[in-house]
């Protein structure tokens, strides 16, 4: 059971938030910007500090190490940072499965290869997907990861990701601003309402 | 061989060259004759009191007086180096990191060059351990400042980088690793530069100090070595230290990056 169960969860803009992605299901999070859906993502992966406890499984966030903790929930940044200058060399180890990525991305395998500068910057975004995948989580908070992507890409990102979960039975929480992505992917959607809290909203 | 002692009118003649560069820089309305002539009296002040501290430190050595200078040494250093510090650490870190490393490097090289290498009697006598200290503590100063300033800036232009790596697994330690490294080198240039330049771009001061105070060259060549090692290894290890504490700093127990620990300059 790799359940995602979030209780009383504080971070320094909304108010307590307790809620459930469950294993191998695909929740939206939706609403104005500002209003804490990156900052929510970043404390469930305890980028920030926050209090509340959060559960992947069995596993408790503040009692396990924070290597592992994140290493288990993948968590995909707005905006892709690298800091070497092939796009390989930011891989731990490289084989069949990243090949396998690669190309289940639209990318080259010899995109591995390539300068991170040369990348456009949807490139850079389906390899950095590709990159926080080959750590294999257990489960996945993307926040926008189709924002800089063309129709096309954007599919088989979804179906990638959808897969993925499937596969893993992983929980998926997706920040989403697009209603017809939300309809497409979501099993519920949550919003932020207007206190901070959230709450269940359409699934469009 | 005794030294040729300077009197009032020798140093009238140096400061005439002074008077004389202001009045150059004031015809040519630079705008700098003030600060000129400020920093020249603040040199004549300021020496001729540590003159006199120095005085009296030799007249009668007493551990606890010296104690009290290096003390007084050290902590002018430490508020330096965080003055230096555009992003330094909030509260009594920004002071405390420099000072520590500081204490921890200079006063051990220091105390080692003393007991082991040089060996006077007493061995803190003050004709060796004051200017020793402010050697090291004026170099290990410039070494850390550097360095702490090039770790909290980095760290604040790779906020990016640092998270994603962490969001990725990686420790704090290992996402600090380039920024670690800039900030060590950076550090560590001047006094590298400065030894490998010695004797040939440059006599050094105290060489220089000794020639002129009449000893063999030869003497003053074993103890500018023996500064020069020491220079270099207290800001080695002061360096070193520094970064070790601020970078374990900038990070809290579930390693995440804490830039809210540094101030944000106005």
């Amino acid at each position: 059971m790799n359940r995602l169960r979030v209780e009383q969860l504080r971070t320094c803009i909304n108010p307590p938030l307790t809620f459930q992605v469950e294993a191998g299901a695909c929740v939206t999070l939706q609403g104005p910007s500002g209003c804490g859906k990156s900052l929510l993502l970043r404390a469930l992966v305890d980028l920030d500090p926050n209090e509340g406890e959060v559960w992947l499984g069995e596993r408790a966030r503040n009692t396990t190490p924070p290597t592992e903790w994140r290493r288990a929930l993948g968590y995909l940044a707005p905006e892709s940072r690298w800091w070497l200058d092939r796009v390989g060399e930011h891989f731990s180890h490289q084989g069949e499965t990243i090949s396998a990525l690669f190309t289940e991305l639209g990318l080259p395998t010899e995109a591995l290869d390539w300068q991170v500068a040369r990348l456009s910057s949807g490139e850079r975004q389906r390899c950095a997907l590709a990159r926080m995948l080959a750590v294999e989580p257990c489960g996945l908070l993307l926040d926008e990861p189709t924002a800089n992507l063309d129709p096309a890409s954007t599919q088989l990102v979804e179906r990638l990701v959808m897969a993925y979960i499937k596969h893993h039975n992983a929980p998926l929480l997706w920040v989403s601003h697009d209603p017809e992505q939300v309809q497409r992917l979501a099993g519920r959607a949550l919003h932020f309402n207007a206190e901070g809290s959230l709450q269940e909203g359409p699934l469009s | 061989m005794t030294i040729i002692a300077l009197g009032p009118l020798d140093l009238g003649i140096a400061a005439l060259l002074i008077v004389a560069l202001a009045a150059t820089v004031r015809w040519q309305r630079l705008g700098l004759e003030g600060s000129l002539l400020i920093a020249a009296a603040r040199t004549v002040i300021q020496l001729l009191l540590i003159g006199m501290v120095l005085k009296s430190l030799f007249a009668e050595t007493r551990l606890l007086w010296i104690a009290l200078l290096a003390l007084a040494m050290l902590l002018i250093a430490g508020r330096e180096v965080a003055q230096r510090q555009k992003r330094r650490f909030l509260g009594w870190w920004g002071f405390g990191i420099g000072t520590g490393a500081m204490f921890t490097s200079s006063f051990t090289v220091t105390l080692l060059a003393l007991v082991v290498i040089i060996g006077p009697t007493p061995w803190y006598a003050p004709q060796y351990a004051i200017p020793l200290l402010g050697m090291m503590l004026g170099n290990t100063m410039t070494g850390i400042a550097l360095a702490l300033e090039r770790l909290t800036q980095e760290a604040w232009r790779e906020r990016g980088t640092i998270e994603a790596r962490l969001a990725l697994g990686h420790s704090a330690q290992e996402a600090m690793i380039p920024m670690r490294r800039d900030a060590i080198r950076t550090g560590l240039t001047p006094i590298i530069n400065s030894m490998a330049a010695a004797g040939i771009v440059s006599l050094p001061g105290m060489m220089t100090g000794q020639i002129l105070g009449g000893n063999p060259p030869m003497t003053a060549v074993g103890y500018q070595i023996l500064i020069m090692f020491m220079i270099s290894a207290g800001t080695g290890f002061g360096t070193l230290i520094a970064v070790w504490i601020a970078t374990r700093r900038l990070f809290d127990r579930r390693q995440r990056l804490r830039l809210d620990r540094l101030n944000t300059p106005q």
